[in-house]
């Protein structure tokens, strides 16, 4: 049952594989080591950039399965989502497999709703594997939200960079690995933001709310968790994220972070930081599920953020709203 | 508090969180880039009336755009002039060679959806509406130059 706003996965769906692919500047970043395919160039051997990150996230598919050992045909369903117009990165991947298809759309905050509901058709044990996948590519997502690639403009600073790459991973009712415990789901949120160039500040009050509903509804605090971690607010997101938390009695200490502030290098100058559906769902697949296994982490409160934009709105001079879902993730018990 | 207070406050105290960007820095760096390109215009010029000395100095001024556009248009087929601009700003898109590369970089970027849908439509995504402005202001200024 829903408390409030929370759903708690009492069978334990297990993610029983996980796999990421990124892009070579993404390679190059903080997370670098971790990744289990960087791509030697952002066009992965194909003609367009579109195609391209199509290929992406077949690969993250194919890869998630053959790590958690099963078979296409164990696949009860796929659920995908991506940053591009009627998501053809996921739809189109999809017709390569012969699995049924759920398309979802939820922005950068695509891959917690698909592990959310796929965590819910696991734990009523209506599917037994499911799988999970998202992708973002930089150059797909500058040509449909900004500017041509070649454009000699200068980028503000609040600005964020959209992460090439793609994570899936296979949800079941059996198996090892992290387990999920929990989901929350996440109202939209928008307080007014129209700069497009800012979507942290834009995201930032969804996180504060899907946060507070988590905490209300579950009882717990930050310190229960080992690490706490948004999506992609980026620099100025995950500060301001932190200011409206205090704002509402709850402080965020040394446990909390965001993978789009921590993606790349100082020296990468990506000013706020990364940002895309591949942001979080890399981050999760390549480091956080792999501490998890390790048991360095016992339990996670994964946070992907949402920008619900789109250009032709945010043109009309509408804000952007956003949204936020939060999966607890834990390492499996003895 | 109601709705519109509270997305009044939050902008207002986004606003101040916003880092701020360095303005002498960045008006140097596009003074000086924008200085040379200019200087580089006035060298091919002056290379063309030294070359073709029974040229009209206007046809010159013509052959001097040509040049320019065409170097643009190249560095950003060769994908320079974006780094260029990432590091002079409006140094390097005032001048003609920042018009110039506007358009060549949209016809790059939509090359794949075709020559006519793709690179024709999409070529003045970026420079159409420098060139609506320019005419409008143009015939305003025209209409004003009847009177006076």
């Amino acid at each position: 049952m829903m408390k409030g706003q929370t759903i708690f996965f009492n069978n334990k769906p297990v993610i029983t594989g996980a796999y990421s692919i990124v892009g070579p500047k993404e390679g190059g970043g903080n997370f670098g080591e971790y990744f289990d395919y960087v791509m030697k160039d952002d066009r992965f051997g194909e003609e367009t950039y579109e195609k391209a990150e199509r290929k992406m996230i077949h690969q993250a598919i194919s890869g998630a399965i053959e790590k958690s050992k099963i078979k296409v045909a164990d696949i009860d369903l796929i659920l995908a989502g991506d940053l591009l117009n009627q998501i053809i990165s996921s739809s189109y991947a999809a017709r390569d497999f012969d699995v049924a298809f759920l398309g979802i759309f939820g922005a950068c905050s695509t891959i917690a709703e698909s592990l959310a509901m796929a965590g819910c058709l696991i734990n009523g044990k209506q599917c037994k594997n499911v799988v999970c996948s998202t992708s973002s590519h930089f150059s797909t997502a500058e040509r449909q939200f900004r500017f041509p690639l070649e454009l000699g403009n200068q980028r503000p600073p609040t600005s964020q960079w959209t992460v090439t790459g793609a994570g899936g991973l296979v949800v079941s009712q059996k198996g090892h690995g992290p387990v999920l415990a929990s989901a929350t789901f996440g109202k939209v949120v928008d307080w007014g933001i129209k700069d497009v160039n800012n979507m942290g500040a834009a995201m930032a009050p969804a996180a504060m709310d899907t946060m507070l509903a988590h905490f209300r509804d579950t009882g717990r605090s930050p310190e229960d968790y080992d690490l706490i971690v948004t999506g992609d607010l980026g620099k100025l997101g995950s500060e301001i994220l932190i200011d409206l938390l205090e704002d509402n009695g709850i402080k965020l200490g040394l446990n909390y972070n965001d993978c789009g502030q921590m993606y790349f290098t100082r020296k990468q100058a990506t000013l706020c930081g990364g940002s895309g559906c591949a942001c979080s769902a890399t981050v999760l697949n390549a480091y956080i599920i792999k501490k998890l296994i390790k048991k360095e982490y016992k339990r996670v409160l994964f946070m992907p953020t949402g920008a619900l934009m789109s250009t032709t709105a945010s043109q009309q001079g509408d804000s952007i709203p956003g949204v936020c879902h939060a999966i607890v993730l834990e390492c499996e018990e003895e | 508090m109601d709705r519109k207070k509270r997305d009044q406050a939050y902008n207002k105290y986004v606003n101040a969180k916003i880092p701020k960007t360095r303005p002498w820095p960045s008006l140097f760096n596009s003074f000086w880039v924008g200085g040379v390109i200019c200087c580089l215009g006035q060298g091919i010029n002056d290379l063309i009336l030294l070359w073709f000395p029974q040229m009209a100095e206007q046809s010159a001024w013509g052959y001097t755009l040509i040049v320019l556009i065409f170097f643009a248009s190249f560095l950003t087929g060769i994908g320079v002039y974006d780094k260029i601009g990432k590091f002079a700003g409006g140094g390097s898109i005032v001048p003609i060679t920042g018009f110039s590369n506007s358009i060549s970089s949209a016809a790059l970027e939509f090359k794949n959806e075709g020559i006519i849908y793709g690179m024709c439509v999409k070529m003045f995504t970026i420079a159409g509406p420098v060139i609506v402005v320019g005419v409008v202001a143009s015939i305003v200024v025209g209409i004003i130059y009847l009177f006076i």
